[in-house]
């Protein structure tokens, strides 16, 4: 293969769960459950290894030989190990520390019942499921016995167990094709409504047709859906195979509601990773993603072609294990699409001949130059876990590349980031105005919103992306403004509440390409919205761009909570009188400081002037206290000595 | 042009005549400094069927006034010149080019008796000298706008060339000169501009943007609707003038005719399943006319060095007007032309009815209309802004104002006042037709107010306009 490394979009994960490699004195088995793998020695006797996903979970012991193992699994938390031997009992050991360790042994209640296999849906609840039904069971482990719980009486072909949402699904009937879901849930067993998958041929005379390799359960955006691999069929009108999802609700009827395309033929895995489908194809090498939330808007309602062009899984080196490795000998290649894989929901594949087990993960990286629409991008990158740098690179790269037309592209990429970001906001303040009207009435306790890496806020987007983006010098300020503008549209459109960085960032652009004009029409507008930094921004241009004053003005009289400093503007300006008569018109005369409006007054030279003023503050004292004299609180400069002194020089007639 | 409006009176009818054109020239003195070459130094004369002999005495006789008085002050050359028959208003707009202006002033025709003929009576002081300097100023930045300066015409094709660019220019517009309806309205040179809420606006931004960058011909946008500015690209001077033009000659031109319902502006034009309203109000009429020429008019705007030629293309789709300006050095083709069609047309019909809709939502929520007690002119120095309440809705031929012409006067004389000053001032007048008329200037705004309040005393006036302040003007600082 000789295309670039970046292209591949999945991977195995670098830190796999080591094991020794199935052979013919040793046994491996896989619990999804608690995602343990079993590795089990000539029966137990010379050792039974468990590795979890994490050392907590790695367990290591013996036990009897007591025959073949078919199935072994803990149950939650390492409590109980059942062991399966035998298709008429399953075994059970304590692993909770003080109580007896010895073997215990339940047989299936139902007579001439085979077990097909077993499930732990708590830590002491288990389910047996037999050709002829399921029991569902409680285990006692210090009494070293079981009590059954619930039964039901079915045919069973096979089974699937879901754990997350700790549902079992049954291939019932004679084609296998009507599935019957059970729900479990704190010793409570409950029946869901069955479903038929549809099979591309009815076989004559009938016969199992629906195998358990083509059916799948997961949850995919916290949804249960049964995924069922419809292969090819020459003789119905089915040219490629395709997955089929039935959504299982909790409660109602189940519904056919995707279908994935898969545009070929041959033999297909399932994995479902960070709430994509991910489908091998072990023929041509490649994997297939799709994400059913993804509007496809060419193709039938709920019908998804891949998002991503079919690529293999990274390459994989794996160290050579064992002691006897020499240091300096390079990984070997991992042979990916192996048929010794297995997979497992939701994402794990394990090489059993190997004795590897690894998580698959999706890179986002290299999708980014893979969907070309960026809109259909943003939608798919929205939906990921890891998703802020990489969606916050992909809007530098559309801004940095400068291509004819991109606006609109930029325009969609601000509009889809910013209607999650308000979507949190919401949910956030929904849920403050929950906490604050009290939890008295809040019976369904409100979850405070998790935030997740989709929401891309004002500042992610001004240090990742805006603000080096106007400060290259390569590309015009015509788009640099563009841009800006339209992220503060989009803002606006969805009522988000713009931050004065986003301004200032507009303000300095527009004033160092001189376009005051651009600027002052933006303010005529509010397109910046008011505010006293952005009154004071725009003071401080006055001396390049002398209407910036009057703009400012304008700006701290609407505000309504600036009064003080539009009395220092005009005081700064000298405009003594006018400071005056506005500080009487919002009725602030009464409390203003004499002091700076005489200082101002005297600064302007102008006696009469300053006369004036002194005048009507000593109008203003006599109102309120009855007498024209200022309070000894208020520091008056010398000057204002002379001048009460004036007149009485006068009347001395000197 | 010669108005004639008779006073109600018997028998012994009296004529009253608006000011009106009398002789519209241009000249350079350098050009025929020499005795005999005098008119050589005549540019443009109006009207041009005046003998030979009595243009250069006209010409020399205003050469003569600005020396002589120039000798007073070096600095302000003579702007105006009081006769009794007439006002002449001088303006160099360029160096040694003289642009002069000729007003008769308003006069009354009394008939007398006995078949002796009737008396007339000039009205000398009816005319302000701040209206029609200002229309003679509006003239050449006309001109200015359509043809760049006289000193490019000279550079281009000396006299030659600059006297055909004046007599094709200033023949037609005189024609449009309207002087008996010139007012303080002429004298700020204002734009109007449209109100609209913030969302909109974005959207218009978004659009203009948008276009710009597709077709990165165009180097400049505005955008108006209602003949109203919302957005302009050009600097604030460029598009003043540009503003007048389009307002008062272009759109006007082609209301009319949808006004009358010719040449329906419904063009079901389906382009791509889009229905649009978009068409051109210059350049072609017609796109599918396989004869149709893409020639635009070419407009001067400055620029940093000097000024840039551009076409104007102006683009239309219902009450929403886009104007695109390219530079003039490329050469337009029906392939750009169509590009720009199937692209703007159809958002620009959508914004237009965007527009339309939150206008009518906005003014539902201010409420219905009460005929107020007031009218007003506003005018801030700073953004060109300006509004009226005392003049309709402009057409091509007049510019009607609801108000008696004696109280437009008072609104000029009070500006002449304030520009004086730079203080703020606050004038009250008690008009002699019990009309009361309010002037009040602060930092660079001006208000007008015309108060229909005849028993009112100045303290009910000044609180009835402090009521209009702050109802119309709140958001703005603006003392009392």
């Amino acid at each position: 293969m000789t295309e670039p490394p970046q292209q591949h979009y999945l991977e195995l994960s670098e830190n796999p769960v080591q094991f020794e490699h199935a052979s013919s004195v040793n046994n491996v088995f896989f619990d999804e459950a608690n995602k343990q793998v079993f590795a089990v020695r000539s029966g137990g006797a010379t050792g039974v290894v468990v590795k979890g996903p994490d050392d907590k979970s790695s367990v290591a012991f013996r036990m009897d030989d007591k025959g073949e193992v078919k199935c072994i699994k803990f149950s939650i938390g390492n409590k109980i190990l059942a062991v399966q031997r035998t298709s008429k009992s399953v075994d059970f050991i304590n692993f909770i520390p003080d109580y007896p360790h010895t073997e215990f042994s339940q047989e299936c209640k139902t007579k001439n019942a085979n077990v097909l296999g077993f499930c732990w849906t708590n830590w002491n609840e288990i389910v047996f499921i037999t050709d002829q039904g399921i029991e569902f069971y409680q285990v006692f482990p210090d009494k070293r016995s079981l009590k059954l719980l619930k039964n039901q009486s079915i045919n069973v072909n096979w089974y699937q167990y879901c754990p997350e949402t700790a549902v079992i699904l049954l291939s019932t009937t004679v084609q296998g094709n009507i599935l019957q879901p059970f729900a479990f849930r704190n010793g409570t067993m409950s029946k869901m409504s069955k479903f038929e998958i549809e099979l591309p041929v009815i076989p004559k005379p009938a016969k199992l047709s629906l195998s358990e390799r083509d059916i799948a359960m997961a949850t995919i955006y916290g949804q249960l859906y049964v995924m069922y691999l419809k292969h090819h069929s020459r003789t119905a009108n089915s040219p490629s195979a395709e997955v089929v999802l039935y959504h299982l609700p909790r409660e109602g009827a189940c519904k056919k509601s995707h279908v994935l395309k898969l545009n070929t033929t041959g033999k297909f895995a399932l994995n479902i990773v960070d709430n994509l489908v991910v489908v091998h194809h072990q023929s041509s090498q490649t994997s297939l993603i799709f994400d059913i939330n993804l509007k496809e808007p060419d193709c039938a309602v709920n019908t998804h072609q891949p998002v991503l062009p079919a690529r293999s899984i990274h390459p994989y080196r794996m160290p050579l294990a064992g002691p006897a490795v020499v240091p300096s000998q390079p990984p070997v290649p991992c042979q990916l699409y192996s048929s010794s894989w297995s997979v497992f929901q939701p994402d794990i594949i394990i090489s059993a001949s190997e004795g590897y087990l690894w998580y698959l993960q999706v890179k986002l990286h290299p999708t980014v130059n893979l969907l070309q629409d960026k809109g259909k991008l943003m939608d798919f990158l929205l939906r990921r876990r890891d998703c802020k740098m990489v969606i916050l690179s992909v809007c530098s790269q559309i801004l940095e590349g400068g291509v004819k037309g991109s606006l609109p592209v930029v325009a969609t990429v601000f509009d889809k980031l910013n209607q999650v970001y308000k979507e949190y906001l919401e949910a956030e303040q929904s849920y403050t105005v929950a906490m604050e009207s009290g939890p008295s009435r809040g019976s369904a306790a409100q979850k405070r919103p998790v935030r997740t890496q989709a929401v891309i806020d004002q500042s992610d987007m001004y240090t990742h992306v805006l603000s080096s983006f106007t400060e290259r010098k390569e590309v015009s300020h015509k788009f640099v403004i563009a841009v800006l503008m339209e992220y503060i549209r989009s803002l606006n459109q969805h009522q988000i509440t713009v931050q004065h960085y986003l301004y200032e960032l507009v303000i300095k652009t527009l004033v160092q390409h001189n376009l005051f004009y651009m600027l002052h029409q933006f303010l005529q507008y509010h397109v910046l919205s008011d505010s006293k930094p952005l009154a004071c921004l725009l003071l401080s241009l006055e001396s390049t761009y002398p209407p910036a004053h009057q703009l400012s003005l304008d700006m701290l009289k609407r505000l309504s909570t600036a009064n003080d400093e539009i009395v220092e503007v005009l005081l700064s300006k000298q405009q003594v009188l006018g400071a005056l008569r506005f500080i009487r018109s919002v009725g602030g005369h009464d409390n203003v400081s004499a002091r700076k409006f005489l200082d101002a007054a005297r600064q302007t030279g102008d006696q009469m002037l300053f006369y004036t003023v002194f005048r009507s503050f000593q109008q203003r004292n006599q109102r309120l206290r009855g007498s024209p004299a200022f309070n000894p609180g208020e520091n008056k400069p010398r000057i204002w000595f002379i001048f009460q002194m004036k007149p009485t020089i006068g009347g001395l007639k000197i | 042009m010669q108005q004639g409006k008779s006073r109600a009176g018997g028998a012994m009818q009296e004529k009253q005549y608006t000011p009106s054109l009398l002789s519209f020239f241009i000249y350079n003195p350098t050009f025929g400094p020499r005795e005999g070459e005098e008119e050589k130094k005549i540019l443009f004369y109006h009207p041009s069927d005046i003998e030979k002999n009595e243009k250069i005495r006209n010409v020399g006789l205003c050469e003569a006034i600005v020396q002589f008085t120039r000798t007073f002050c070096p600095t302000k050359p003579a702007k105006s010149l009081h006769t009794q028959k007439n006002r002449q208003f001088f303006f160099e707009p360029e160096d040694n080019f003289w642009i002069v202006m000729v007003v008769r002033n308003p006069m009354i025709e009394k008939p007398n008796k006995d078949g002796k003929p009737p008396t007339i009576e000039y009205q000398e002081e009816e005319i302000l000298d701040t209206v029609y300097g200002a229309v003679v100023r509006q003239c050449y930045s006309m001109y200015k706008l359509f043809n760049g300066t006289f000193g490019r015409a000279m550079e281009a094709g000396g006299v030659e060339l600059l006297t055909q660019k004046l007599e094709k220019f200033f023949y037609r517009y005189l024609q449009t000169l309207h002087l008996q309806s010139c007012d303080l309205l002429d004298v700020f040179g204002g734009i109007s501009f449209f109100p609209l809420d913030k969302m909109t606006y974005l959207k218009i931004q978004s659009f203009v943007n948008r276009v710009e960058e597709s077709l990165s011909l165009i180097k400049y946008t505005a955008f108006l609707y209602n003949d109203q500015l919302i957005w302009s690209g050009l600097e604030q001077d460029d598009m003043r003038i540009l503003y007048k033009y389009l307002t008062t000659s272009l759109f006007p031109r082609h209301s009319e005719p949808e006004l009358a319902g010719r040449d329906s502006p419904l063009r079901p034009e389906v382009a791509g399943n889009l229905l649009h309203y978009g068409r051109f109000l210059t350049g072609p009429t017609n796109l599918k006319d396989p004869e149709a020429k893409f020639r635009f008019p070419k407009i001067f705007v400055t620029a940093e060095d000097g000024y840039e030629e551009l076409h104007l293309i102006v683009y239309k789709a219902m009450s929403a007007a886009a104007c695109f300006m390219i530079s003039a050095s490329v050469e337009l083709t029906r392939d750009f032309c169509e590009q720009l069609d199937g692209l703007v047309g159809p958002q620009l019909t959508l914004l237009a009815s965007d527009i339309c809709e939150q206008f009518t939502i906005n003014r539902r929520i201010s409420g219905p209309e009460k005929e107020p007690q007031f009218k007003f002119i506003y005018f801030n120095h700073m953004n060109l802004a300006e509004k009226s309440t005392i003049h309709m809705r402009k057409t091509a031929s007049v510019c009607l104002t609801s108000v008696h012409p004696d109280l437009m006067k008072i609104l000029g004389d009070i500006n002449c006042d304030f520009a004086r000053v730079d203080e703020d001032e606050e004038i009250i007048v008690k008009a002699m037709t019990d009309y009361w008329v309010v002037g009040k200037k602060s930092d660079q705004r001006e208000l007008y107010v015309i108060l229909n309040q005849k028993n009112a005393n100045l303290i009910e006036v000044n609180e009835e306009v402090k009521r209009l302040c702050a109802t119309q003007f709140n958001n703005i600082f603006f003392l009392d």
